[in-house]
């Protein structure tokens, strides 16, 4: 049952990073290859129109989070607060600007929502990626040692960065040269799905320029994959044991690698779909293989006193796991109704809809 | 530890009355926007689908900034209570979850399709989705308050030894019997908060002699939406949680009425008075004797407990704010119920629309139900204390252990200061699209 649950949660939250994903991904397009005002709007309607049904993934995610692994919730999401009330805080003002920039005609308001959105959008996908690195690496659980307590049970609270700003410091803090490369592999990830997003949606004059970036971004995100994969090594040894003693778990990187691969073909592709299928592959395989890698451990401890929390000593009982199914498999079957409905609406190309009253 | 409570309650009270503002005139304009769909799609006339959308236009910023607003509402479970998250995650999470499945995805998947869809759908299309978009934000309102309930009532849990609350009963928490007069109650005050700003974008288009022909067509419908829905507050929803509280929560029924000692002959009920704490009575009290129990029990000479009756632990820790906050409530309710019978009375004799006064008042009304509904919730939370699960878990055993009271207080500051700027820019926004009018909207 937890794994099951495990499995569910996991999926709604790749589905959060495929779908927000792609309007995060717009934004940091939208921050640094944007020229026009024909662009700029496109690229913001590109988002705007989906952005508010894409972040309800995160609230289900952590609604489910909360429901089926009560532990984990309260003690992530209380040992992470700097960084996560800063996410909040970015959450709110990359949609206020994409709300909001077309209600004035002023260049200046616009300007000052673009940049809003870019710039929180850059950044929020920036720590999405950190945050995976902290969890990939661990944190110090609290716990007695020595006869001090740290904290207790398995509640910590971690600061923004520790002054070694290394990984494999005693006091880890949530920035460090480990996370910060996840970071920006997250950030490379979603520009280039964002932009094959914004190629599949719109008739943007910067498609054809579009398409080289992602090309150029694929190189780089190649590079930092095998370099991230050297330093997954020193910070977590033990990230390859699984793949080793299941190796059906290997799909899962094939799933990334296959998307990686395949972005390198796009220009010979004549169908604007292929990329944004291979983009999604990308982070589909990404967070898939990092949880594979832990399982079925979801936060590792890193010091000796404490367990890790693991799906088995954070979850709920069966009972509340059995009914959240029933109701659940009926809320999945709705959203696929409203997701067919939305597509046989709006799909297409959005500058050729016919907008408005 | 004393300042973590104090910050940590601060900041959660802060969040929330902020947030509260945007769903509780998104649900109840919902209801409206149907309401002129409907009409249109019976008659054709023009100007009942322009109103709809003009309305739509100001429900699609309001529900913006309910959800950049309610957002970190569920995440502050996890960052500043974690004890609480950790103890009952498996009781209240299910009512949260579900809340985002079942009612949230509704509301903003067809919210964009009623926006930018009108041309692309047809009339009857476009009038399901906006239907959609009403019964997701009431969806949604159902399973926040079936949560709220539990926190009130709670039902259908087990605790464990490790203190952990799990669920041992689902149905329960639907069937509570907190739940279904909370919501009523909650349903229906959203109803007067947006029939009144309605009313209040009529009256002010009738003042400035402008956009007359939806002045007076959003006036009318203001002000009878206003009415109805003003009268249902006190009776029955009204009546029918003041009895709840009577029953399931007796310390905080004495707090709200003001009852420092019970009477042997039966209780009164307080329309004016403050709360001394020090001397345990009311100050300048005005009081009609015995109404209370009649109206709490239907017997005249039914005793109620008074504060005396409970331990000074059991008794909501801050008696003044909550006598007040009630009492605010129930004050204004009552001045709606007046104001609406008088304009709607105006309005069968053919006079409303000229008399100036009166549109004055309406316009400038539209603070108030929102002063109520916000006193209304507070009276429902500061009833609860000292218990975040209302007799089972106290306040101060829910909070973050290991975050310290200076980095609430900094993260407190920060949405302080950001939702200054979403204030500031909401009301800008909102006062451009009245300014502009119907069929002016932009998108």
């Amino acid at each position: 049952m937890e794994i099951f649950w495990f499995i569910i949660i996991a999926i709604v939250l790749a589905v959060f990073f495929i779908l927000d994903g792609y309007d995060f991904g717009a934004g940091i397009i939208h921050l640094f290859m944007a020229k026009t005002e024909k662009d700029k709007e496109v690229i913001t309607k590109s988002a705007g129109l989906f952005w508010d049904s894409n972040e309800v993934w995160l609230v289900v995610a952590g609604g489910m989070l909360f429901m089926a692994f009560p532990t984990f919730y309260a003690s992530v999401f209380s040992g992470f607060y700097l960084p996560l009330i800063i996410v909040l805080w970015l959450i709110v003002f990359r949609a206020i600007g994409l709300e909001f920039r077309s209600q004035f005609n002023y260049q200046m308001w616009k300007d000052i929502w673009d940049k809003s959105f870019g710039v929180s959008s850059l950044l929020l996908a920036l720590f999405f990626g950190i945050a995976l690195g902290n969890v990939v690496r661990g944190v110090n659980l609290g716990g007695v040692e020595n006869g001090i307590s740290h904290y207790e049970g398995h509640y910590f609270f971690l600061p923004l960065w520790d002054s070694s700003f290394s990984p494999l410091s005693e006091t880890p803090g949530v920035i460090d040269w480990f996370t910060i490369v996840i970071g920006l592999i997250a950030v490379v990830t979603l520009a280039i799905h964002g932009a094959n997003w914004i190629v599949l949606k719109t008739n943007s004059s910067i498609n054809q320029k579009l398409k080289k970036t992602v090309l150029k971004l694929n190189i780089v995100l190649a590079i930092l994959t095998i370099f991230s994969l050297a330093i997954w090594q020193i910070v977590n040894p033990n990230s390859l044991n699984n793949f080793t003693n299941n190796p059906y778990l290997l799909i899962f990187p094939i799933i990334y690698l296959t998307g990686l691969i395949g972005l390198f073909f796009i220009k010979k592709m004549n169908k604007e779909i292929y990329p944004f299928v291979f983009s999604t592959l990308l982070i589909l395989g990404g967070i898939t293989s990092s949880l594979a890698s832990m399982f079925p451990v979801i936060l590792p401890s890193t010091n000796t006193v404490n367990e890790s929390l693991t799906i088995y000593n954070t979850v709920t009982t069966a009972y509340g796991l059995s009914v959240a199914m029933y109701w659940g498999i009926i809320g999945f079957i709705l959203l696929f109704v409203y997701m067919i409905i939305q597509k046989k609406i709006m799909g297409g190309k959005i500058d050729k809809m016919d907008y408005g009253h | 530890m004393e300042d973590m409570i104090f910050y940590d309650r601060l900041q959660f009270a802060f969040t929330i009355t902020f947030h509260y503002i945007f769903p509780q005139l998104t649900m109840g304009l919902s209801l409206i926007i149907v309401y002129f769909k409907w009409k249109y799609l019976k008659n054709k006339v023009e100007s009942y689908n322009n109103a709809a959308k003009f309305l739509m236009s100001i429900f699609a910023i309001n529900f913006t900034m309910g959800v950049v607003t309610g957002i970190p509402m569920e995440f502050q479970f996890g960052t500043n209570w974690a004890k609480f998250s950790e103890l009952t995650g498996s009781v209240i999470g299910q009512t949260l979850a579900m809340e985002g499945m079942f009612s949230f995805f509704l509301e903003s998947s067809f919210l964009a399709l009623f926006i930018f869809g009108e041309k692309l759908m047809g009339q009857k299309l476009h009038f399901l989705t906006g239907f959609l978009v009403f019964l997701g934000s009431w969806a949604s309102g159902w399973f926040i308050l079936a949560t709220n309930a539990w926190m009130q009532h709670p039902v259908g849990y087990e605790i464990l030894e490790n203190g952990k609350f799990v669920l041992e009963n689902f149905s329960a928490l639907f069937t509570n019997p907190w739940l279904l007069p909370a919501f009523l109650h909650n349903q229906v005050a959203s109803v007067t908060t947006s029939s009144f700003v309605v009313a209040s974008i009529g009256a002010f288009y009738i003042l400035r002699n402008k956009n007359l022909k939806y002045g007076k067509l959003f006036l009318k419908t203001g002000v009878i939406f206003g009415l109805v829905s003003s009268l249902l507050l006190a009776f029955p929803t009204g009546d029918w949680n003041a009895k709840n509280v009577a029953k399931y929560q007796p310390a905080s029924f004495a707090a709200m009425e003001g009852i420092f000692e019970t009477e042997e002959a039966g209780a009164e009920i307080v329309l004016i008075g403050q709360p001394n704490m020090v001397e345990k009575k009311l100050d300048n009290k005005i009081a009609v004797p015995n109404i209370l129990s009649f109206l709490t029990y239907q017997e005249w000479d039914k005793q109620i407990p008074g504060m005396d009756q409970f331990k000074e632990e059991e008794l909501p820790d801050n008696v003044p704010a909550l006598y007040y906050s009630y009492h605010i409530m129930v004050g204004l309710g009552t001045i709606f119920i007046a104001i609406m019978s008088l304009a709607v009375f105006f309005l069968w004799r053919r006079k409303l629309y000229t008399l100036k006064p009166l549109l004055w008042v309406i316009m400038f009304l539209v603070p108030f139900p929102y002063i109520a509904n916000i006193t209304g919730w507070y009276t429902a939370e500061l009833g609860r204390q000292p218990y975040l699960v209302y007799g089972l878990l106290k306040t101060s055993d829910g909070i973050s252990p290991t975050v310290s009271s200076g980095n609430t207080l900094f993260t407190l500051l920060g949405f302080v200061a950001l939702y200054m700027l979403l204030g500031a820019l909401f009301l800008v926004l909102v006062g451009k699209t009245i300014h502009q009018g119907p069929k002016h909207q932009t998108h």
